[in-house]
């Protein structure tokens, strides 16, 4: 899926990374806890999450994360914004939650980087 | 794997206890490095999580510290070197799930207690030491692919 039919998909708004909506993913992570993003999550995945504090951003970065996609309706802070933007990471916020994002990306074929923790 | 060759790329950073704000901006200069210097997408990104973790560590828990990188053909030698509270039981740190972490560390997403387990899984060698007071050394080897480097 590219992140402009996800922004559809999701009714989310663009912050960052307007100029990149033609970005293909075809994975997903979702965690609130960075350190287990950074254990489990792979290059061009998407991270869903609902921390909105600049170490999302510079976890995505250090992965080369696709795209970050804030739900429950969770915005970045100004530092978050500003970096994400200094970093060219593609953020967006959806007022839908973690549970109802998974799933409606899932049912387009969005499949998780990793399906079970060890079997990387 | 030799540490000890004519290093394509040396450098220390600085990385200052408490500074939250700005926690992760060495590592992303680490990773500017790395990617610079032509290495693999795959052997960058390892690099970079390991300088991440060890960077989230001493903001966290020390006064100040800094990172020191090397980066030799066969790989490249990562230490994280603070002056803090130090370790009193690190097989006890080691352990997945066990953290002395503050609520500060725990907003930012981190203090599950994964710190040290993610860097040790994501290096080839990994050593630790330290002590109570004074403050913890961490040195980590994460091999490179030869044929991923331009020059």
């Amino acid at each position: 899926m590219t992140l402009r039919e996800i922004k559809e998909l999701l009714d989310a708004e663009v912050l960052v990374g307007q100029n990149q909506m033609d970005k293909e993913v075809k994975s997903a992570f979702v965690a609130d806890l960075m350190s287990d993003v950074l254990a489990f999550a792979t290059a061009g995945s998407l991270l869903i999450t609902g921390l909105t504090n600049p170490q999302v951003v510079r976890t995505a970065d250090v992965l080369d994360i696709a795209a970050i996609i804030m739900g429950r309706g969770k915005r970045p802070s100004p530092e978050t914004f500003q970096l994400a933007e200094e970093l060219k990471i593609p953020l967006l916020t959806t007022k839908y939650i973690l549970f109802e994002i998974s799933g409606r990306l899932y049912a387009k074929g969005i499949r998780g980087c990793i399906e079970k923790v060890g079997s990387k | 794997m030799r540490v000890d060759e004519k290093p394509i790329y040396e450098g220390t950073f600085t990385v200052t206890g408490g500074n939250f704000d700005n926690a992760g901006e060495v590592s992303s200069n680490i990773k500017s490095v790395l990617k610079r210097i032509g290495l693999s997408g795959d052997v960058v990104r390892k690099a970079s999580l390991v300088a991440y973790e060890s960077e989230i560590n001493i903001v966290s828990y020390a006064r100040k510290g800094m990172i020191r990188l090397r980066v030799v053909p066969d790989c490249i030698l990562i230490e994280a070197i603070d002056e803090g509270q130090g370790i009193a039981d690190i097989e006890l740190a080691m352990q997945p799930g066990y953290s002395t972490a503050t609520e500060r560390i725990r907003e930012m997403g981190f203090g599950a207690g994964m710190g040290l387990c993610n860097i040790k899984s994501f290096s080839d060698t990994f050593l630790i030491s330290s002590e109570v007071g004074k403050g913890t050394h961490l040195k980590m080897i994460i091999k490179t692919n030869h044929s991923s480097l331009n020059s």
